[in-house]
């Protein structure tokens, strides 16, 4: 008797394919957003911005402090309860609002070190010339806190695809909700989810090349 | 004509700056000189706010700020009348040498990027960088990263370029192209505020001499008098020491 349906696996893959493009979706939706925030987040705890930084403060303790499956339940299954109103909210909405939180919490501390960390002189010669904060920051300050913090967002935006999976728990059906089906019709658990393990570990593979190509672009202005 | 009255600056209730008054004409070349630590170049980081001082006036033509009570407007005009030249160049490291000197004209002084790019080519040509414009700094030896500051100082034509040891962090084979460029740019009518350690270029350069020790100015005079007969004895000690001579 067979205890490894080889042939179950390959008739998978096609299945399950179809679900990629949704979790790169909520993944590259909620990364892309995550960023806008983290970089708010981070340079509002540089400037040291009055009120803003204590809520910041709160905000990334709360989201760091608390478990991301935690953090979507009450979004989704919460917050519906105090405000009827977001009932109409999908979970797909839920889980990139709660994908979004958590990891900007995570983000804006990387970036704020990164920012820490351009040489002071950089500031000054920005300011010297009238720049204003928020145009020293956009154009002389972030892109180069960038290159710092760019290996360890790119691991954050590794460890968010693979945290779309828990979106399931929320009712969509991505690439893990979609193998969880599949595998509870066939019985064939271990083959099932073999596939969609080996689905995540090619897309983060896929994307630690762009990882190195974003490094060799972003290292331009130190390379002699 | 600039004006400075009353500045005062204090660390910790220790004064750094304790009641500069200075004056400077417009085209004037002024040169401070003393010892290390006796606030030279807290001056100028005062005069362009990159330090706060506590009280005193600094007024720039009709601009005039009372640095105690000194509003984010006129911190701002304070800065887009003066320029500063740093000890360690300070070149925005993400930029290339052609947009180390156009970023200020286009982001705050509002020019189109053409003419922006234009103004940095055509200085670049005079500092003798004219094929540079596409290198980051971090490609370009300190001389050539200064000339780039320089270059990035006279871009706006601003009333009072403020120039901080320019010299202090290159290594001695670059130091002589750099106070040439000073040199020549100093003899466009520019008006300068120049701290340095380097006797023959004050001496070359200034119209005035200013002395400093202990957060106060002890003697200012015209170069062939400071040099020569100073009347304070600390001006005299100090210049015996640097000079080897008096």
């Amino acid at each position: 008797m067979s205890v490894f349906d080889l042939g179950y696996m390959v008739g998978l893959v096609p299945v399950l394919l179809k679900y990629v493009p949704l979790t790169l979706g909520m993944a590259s939706v909620s990364m892309a957003l995550a960023l806008v925030l983290a970089c708010l987040l981070a340079v509002v705890r540089v400037v040291r911005v009055p009120v803003l930084n204590q809520f910041t403060k709160l905000f990334i303790s709360f989201f760091r402090g608390t478990p991301l499956l935690v953090q979507l339940f009450l979004f989704y299954y919460g917050l519906p309860q105090l405000f009827p109103s977001l009932t109409a909210m999908t979970g797909v909405t839920a889980a990139i609002i709660g994908l979004t939180l958590h990891f900007s919490a995570y983000m804006a501390e990387s970036i704020r070190a990164a920012i820490i960390g351009v040489d002071r002189s950089q500031w000054e010669a920005a300011q010297s010339i009238g720049m204003t904060t928020a145009q020293m920051m956009r154009r002389i300050i972030l892109p180069q806190a960038a290159r710092v913090a760019a290996p360890t967002l790119v691991n954050y935006f590794i460890d968010l695809i693979k945290s779309t999976s828990l979106a399931f728990t929320l009712g969509v059906t991505e690439l893990m909700g979609a193998a969880q089906k599949e595998a509870a019709s066939s019985f064939l658990y271990f083959e099932t989810f073999i596939v969609v393990a080996i689905f995540y570990w090619v897309i983060v593979e896929v994307l630690s090349f762009v990882q190195q190509a974003l490094e060799a672009r972003l290292s331009k202005a130190v390379a002699r | 004509m600039i004006k400075i009255r009353g500045l005062r600056k204090f660390y910790g209730g220790v004064p750094v700056l304790d009641g500069i008054d200075l004056d400077i004409e417009a085209g004037q070349h002024v040169v401070i000189i003393g010892p290390s630590g006796t606030g030279k170049s807290t001056l100028l980081r005062c005069i362009n706010f990159l330090d706060h001082a506590d009280e005193g006036t600094i007024s720039i033509g009709s601009l005039s700020v009372d640095v105690s009570t000194a509003t984010p407007k006129q911190i701002k005009a304070l800065r887009l009348a003066t320029s500063f030249i740093f000890q360690n160049y300070a070149l925005f490291a993400n930029k290339t040498a052609r947009a180390n000197i156009a970023e200020g004209l286009m982001v705050v002084r509002g020019w189109s990027k053409a003419e922006a790019n234009k103004r940095a080519d055509d200085l670049l040509q005079m500092i003798g960088l004219g094929d540079k414009g596409d290198a980051y700094p971090v490609s370009l030896s300190g001389g050539q990263q200064q000339r780039v500051g320089i270059g990035r100082a006279i871009a706006a034509d601003t009333q009072l370029m403020l120039i901080d040891e320019p010299t202090s962090a290159l290594d001695p084979e670059w130091v002589d192209e750099v106070l040439q460029l000073l040199k020549r740019i100093a003899d466009e009518n520019r008006t300068m505020l120049v701290v340095t350690h380097e006797m023959s270029f004050a001496r070359q350069i200034a119209d005035k001499v200013v002395f400093m020790e202990g957060g106060k100015i002890v003697e200012q005079g015209p170069p062939e008098q400071m040099f020569t007969s100073p009347v304070d004895p600390r001006t005299r000690h100090f210049l015996r020491k640097t000079l080897g001579t008096m």
